[in-house]
């Protein structure tokens, strides 16, 4: 080191101002901030309304799951009750009065349907249990055991106790058990549901297992695509893009309506099978209403999806490594094999991870197409939501949907980047 | 993508397969949306080609389909085809409601979305944006979360929050109105459900962008607002456009969050396609398609051009 350059190292920090006299590091840290905070006041409204619109509704429908209080609020006797007597006390004439005290509240406020619908989510049959009590409840005297009883043998069911029990809670985890076919037994264990009522882990898996199937399609399908538009000249490869684009941009309800007249029995595809004389005309294919339907419908509405993530990365692999790879002696097929396959990786897994991730929630398509052994998750959600009316287990079954698709999502941040997202 | 001169008869055999699989997978991507066209036509109620079609008889064909879509709903079906008939079609004809009705949800949301999209993709492309990635995550999320959990989260909410509007019916005073059953309330699911498409699109186009032409109109007296608007925004707008588009598609296209939102006056196309198809399926359907697809050849096109005007504004030149 030379004496000349030592002092000016030394002393650079201190000696670096601006005009106005601020030392430079500090001028630029409030600069730097003040550009900072520009960005993000130019991001804040559409993060407002999307907090708003979005995430906060989200939010609020999943925080059902673990909370209910549409039995809690109606029965504030029996709830004091449940809380002075734990579980296991006999259902002495004290707790039939809080119950009757209770219906006679639910007749006023009109929520016997309300809170019987909590209960009826454990014990199936007891709503009705509920709105015909209510309607007697003027005519209830004491002892009210003996008349409640009396009036229906529903009131001594001890499972009916228990669900009131832990219906009295606000809070509770039991719609997450049920989500994953799981419930409570008679002395609050947590068990698994008898074997004809579980349903939620096999439809949880055969969404998986289906969306794997749909992305291992889209991907085989895509492929020689994707590939096809990367070699051939921009010109041709812009008119054949259009092929692709199309679909895309053409209505989900109209690309499922033409499969579902496609695929129906006396449809276009059998007609030519037929003809072709590869089915006889009594065997004609069922491809419709079963999961057969479905994936073919989604292969078809998500493959673009694959495509194109695909094009845009086989489009910057330079066609010299390929060549390389010739004229050292590699076979055609080694050469796709060892060296353009790995490079084709970043878009095979962004578009499979793309495909994957819209494929776990599509309802559309299932629902019309789907018949019984072709729904997913999110139809069942749909039932649970307008039929059923379990809204907290629909929330619990979202809850769980949303937790795999989210990290999905951020595995696909990981090796993709969300910034990197593409559409045409 | 002609074959290298050293290529062996089996590599040429091999390419052949490769074509023919290429087109049978094109046939595969196109036939849905082609089928349906001339099946619109079919004389019969039938979603299949008779014979007399395949043998092109003229009287095969028939616009029956796109007749009954056009008097559906109306209080005089048979009347006279004048003035007065087309008058109610305006007004009563179910299928014309339901396209008043998208196209106004369409328009509305998509101008949300795009306003709010475009400021915020101009913030997020800046090289200083803290926490771009989070962000931006959040802003994606509406493509990535499951429809069937947004509509839910949307029809609790809606149902619970009430807005202010003014009314003039017997004077002037404010109402509160609930989202749920609201156009407003379709208009924000939908403009929601439109920014992610909306976010791509432009942050696409802005990372194209040259940022020195800024400092250029800078250096040249431009202030900021003015820099934005005569250099900035040309050269993005092809980018907002096709944003915008997407996100009037995807409204145009959204039925699950009108189906838990909207009440039974909100028909919109989607739904009533739904509701068509889901009830019994007939083949004018197959004529809503046919139109709809028709409209996505034209939105496709206009894209398109957009893409490559946009191309040609920042210089990259397709080779």
């Amino acid at each position: 080191m030379t004496d000349a350059s030592a002092p000016l190292t030394m002393n650079a920090p201190a000696s670096l101002i601006t005009d106005d006299g601020k030392p430079l590091k500090a001028a630029l840290a409030s600069s730097l901030a003040v550009r900072r905070r520009r960005a993000l006041l130019l991001v804040a409204p559409l993060f407002l309304f999307i907090f708003v619109t979005f995430i906060v509704p989200i939010g609020q429908m999943l925080f059902q799951s673990v909370h209910n209080d549409s039995f809690r609020a109606n029965a504030p006797a029996l709830v004091e009750w449940f809380g002075q007597n734990p579980q296991g006390s006999e259902l002495d004439e004290t707790a039939y009065a809080a119950l009757a005290s209770d219906l006679r509240t639910m007749q006023q406020n009109r929520s016997a349907g309300v809170a019987g619908t909590r209960i009826n989510y454990d014990v199936p049959g007891t709503r009705s249990l509920f709105t015909s009590a209510v309607r007697n409840a003027g005519q209830l005297e004491p002892p009210y055991k003996e008349a409640l009883i009396a009036q229906d043998r529903k009131w001594a069911d001890p499972n009916v106790w228990r669900a009131m029990r832990s219906a009295s809670a606000a809070f509770t985890g039991d719609f997450f058990l049920n989500a994953v076919d799981l419930t409570r037994d008679e002395n609050g264990k947590i068990v698994s549901v008898p074997e004809g009522q579980a349903v939620y882990k096999g439809l949880f898996w055969r969404t998986i297992v289906m969306s794997l199937e749909i992305t291992a399609l889209c991907l085989i399908l895509g492929f020689p695509i994707a590939f096809l538009l990367s070699s051939v000249k921009m010109k041709h490869a812009m008119l054949l893009m259009i092929l692709v684009l199309l679909p895309f941009w053409t209505s989900l309800l109209v690309r499922t309506t033409s499969w579902m007249v496609l695929l129906q029995q006396q449809g276009v595809v059998n007609d030519i099978l037929v003809w072709l004389g590869l089915i006889r005309n009594d065997q004609r294919l069922e491809m419709m209403y079963n999961a057969t339907g479905t994936i073919i419908a989604m292969t078809h509405i998500l493959l673009p999806f694959t495509i194109l993530p695909l094009y845009s990365v086989m489009k910057t692999i330079p066609p010299s490594y390929v060549r390389a790879a010739r004229s050292l002696g590699a076979t055609s097929w080694t050469a796709f094999r060892r060296v353009y396959l790995p490079q084709t990786l970043p878009g095979v897994g962004a578009g499979g991870l793309l495909v994957f991730i819209l494929a776990m929630g599509y309802y559309i398509t299932p629902a019309l197409v789907g018949g019984a052994d072709g729904q997913m998750i999110s139809n069942m959600i749909a039932f649970h939501m307008q039929r059923s009316l379990n809204w907290s287990l629909a929330a619990a079954l979202s809850a769980i949907l949303l937790a795999i698709v989210l990290i999905f999502f951020w595995i696909y941040d990981r090796l993709v980047g969300i910034d990197k997202m593409k559409l045409g | 993508m002609a074959l290298p001169v050293y290529a062996s008869p089996l590599e040429r055999a091999w390419r052949g397969t490769y074509l023919a699989i290429c087109v049978m997978i094109f046939v595969f991507l196109m036939a849905p949306i082609l089928i349906i066209i001339p099946l619109s036509f079919n004389a019969q109620p039938y979603f299949t080609f008779s014979k007399d079609m395949l043998e092109l008889k003229p009287e095969a064909y028939s616009l029956r389909w796109y007749d009954s879509l056009i008097t559906f709903g109306m209080a005089n079906p048979d009347a006279p085809r004048n003035w007065a008939f087309w008058g109610d079609f305006w007004r009563n004809a179910s299928w014309m409601q339901a396209a008043k009705n998208s196209v106004i949800i369409g328009v509305f949301a998509t101008l949300v979305s795009t306003v709010l999209g475009t400021i915020a993709a101009l913030g997020l492309t800046r090289p200083e944006m803290p926490y771009r990635k989070q962000i931006t995550a959040v802003l994606i999320s509406p493509m990535i979360v499951p429809i069937i959990i947004s509509a839910t989260g949307m029809f609790f909410f809606y149902s619970a929050v009430r807005v202010p509007v003014p009314s003039f019916s017997g004077g002037f005073h404010i109402e509160w109105m609930r989202l749920a059953g609201s156009y407003l309330g379709i208009i924000l699911a939908h403009a929601a459900l439109g920014i992610p498409f909306v976010i791509i699109t432009v942050t696409a186009t802005l990372s194209g962008f040259d940022q020195s032409l800024v400092r250029a109109a800078a250096s040249l007296g431009a202030n900021p607002r003015t820099a934005f608007f005569k250099v900035v925004m040309p050269l993005i707008l092809p980018g907002v456009v096709s944003g915008a588009l997407f996100a009037f598609v995807t409204s145009f296209d959204e039925v699950v969050a009108v189906l838990f939102i909207a009440n039974h006056d909100q028909q919109t196309i989607p739904r009533q396609m739904w509701n068509g198809i889901r009830e019994q399926i007939s083949p004018a359907i197959l004529a809503v398609a046919t139109i709809l697809v028709i409209i996505s050849v034209l939105l496709l096109t206009t894209v398109e051009l957009l893409r490559r005007r946009s191309e040609r504004l920042r210089g990259v030149t397709p080779q």
